[in-house]
């Protein structure tokens, strides 16, 4: 047939596609001839340059005081303002604390909020010693400091202080949530003084 | 609204059904001797015209020189209301018959008196402390606690 007969277009040779391919090949062999360095072998080198003078004590009271994690833990009302504080209007997350932690072995701070009664003292005292060190206290509003209205009545511990030790008391009944984020500062500025390569003061 | 019962009207019953039991009687309160407590509630409970059939809530108070429990009793039948109070006369050791076996509701309650007044609650099926720990001396609720 006349068609068969008639000769195909270059493009679609064969023989063009194996040339291409072919000088291809060749420009890459040619480029890289030489190895490409580690990019990361200044690790090899010794350490004459990037890094940063600091007191381990800065770095450690940095990091520790920038994501203290509260226990989930409510007494009483003061908890709702507790509650207030961690949701978006006040938002605790700004200070890097927003996992409230239904564990005690996996939290940092427990915030005491509100009226502790004789007979739930053992189970509060139970939750700060589940807590492990370093661990914080802040005892918040008036009936957690001092027992506040209730602190004559035969069910009442006067002040939480009297079980477990306190790092921060914040007054009002209760406190408003700017008050226990300016608590949660007052925190963050005693983890920053803390010295962690002497033996810290046990309960 | 729940209409109060005259006291006066209430109390004649009584006394027809177990004479020389009521002390006082006056407004909406009947004040009655403590050995007819259990019977003065039953009665109360069943006889046609009152069905008092609902105790909404169970108390006691300390008058220095003897202690009252005090029943609020309602009729959900015929939507009338009654108090009814006991006045104790052993005032260094109070008790009382259980009307547990009369308004079930008042198991919980007798609990708590004899927690916080240590009112001794007799026939009560489980009397024991509800709000304060074993080991704790004295009933706060009384007036001549000191802590």
């Amino acid at each position: 047939m006349e068609l068969n007969n008639q000769p195909q277009p270059e493009v679609y040779s064969d023989k063009i596609l194996d040339k291409t391919e072919g000088e291809g090949v060749e420009f890459v062999k040619q480029q890289h001839q030489i190895q490409i360095e580690d990019p990361d072998s200044w690790q090899n080198e010794e350490s004459n340059h990037n890094f940063i003078l600091a007191s381990a004590d800065a770095l450690i009271n940095w990091s520790r005081s920038s994501s203290v994690w509260p226990v989930n833990a409510g007494l009483a009302c003061c908890a709702f303002e507790m509650i207030s504080t961690a949701s978006s209007r006040f938002d605790i997350s700004r200070f890097g604390m927003e996992i409230f932690r239904p564990s005690p072995r996996q939290a940092d701070l427990l915030i005491v909020n509100g009226t502790l009664t004789w007979k739930m003292a053992p189970q509060l005292k139970r939750i700060y010693e589940q807590m492990a060190e370093p661990k914080y206290v802040i005892a918040m509003g008036s009936c957690a400091i001092s027992g506040g209205l209730f602190r004559n009545s035969y069910a009442v511990v006067p002040g939480v202080n009297k079980i477990i030790p306190v790092d921060v008391y914040i007054p009002g009944c209760p406190p408003r949530p700017e008050a226990l984020l300016y608590g949660i500062q007052m925190l963050h500025k005693k983890i920053k003084k803390q010295r962690n390569f002497e033996k810290r003061k046990s309960a | 609204m729940t209409v109060e019962l005259q006291a006066t009207e209430v109390a004649a019953k009584l006394e027809a059904a177990f004479p020389g039991c009521t002390i006082e009687s006056s407004g909406n309160t009947i004040v009655i001797k403590d050995e007819f407590a259990l019977k003065a509630a039953t009665f109360l409970k069943n006889a046609a015209g009152l069905d008092f059939n609902y105790l909404n809530f169970l108390t006691a108070t300390d008058y220095q020189t003897y202690f009252e429990v005090i029943y609020d009793l309602v009729s959900l039948e015929h939507n009338h209301k009654l108090v009814l109070k006991i006045k104790l006369n052993n005032r260094e050791k109070p008790e009382l018959a259980s009307v547990t076996g009369v308004w079930k509701g008042a198991d919980f309650q007798e609990r708590e008196i004899f927690d916080l007044f240590g009112i001794n609650f007799t026939g009560h099926p489980n009397l024991k402390r509800i709000f304060l720990w074993e080991g704790f001396q004295g009933y706060p609720l009384r007036k001549d606690f000191k802590q």
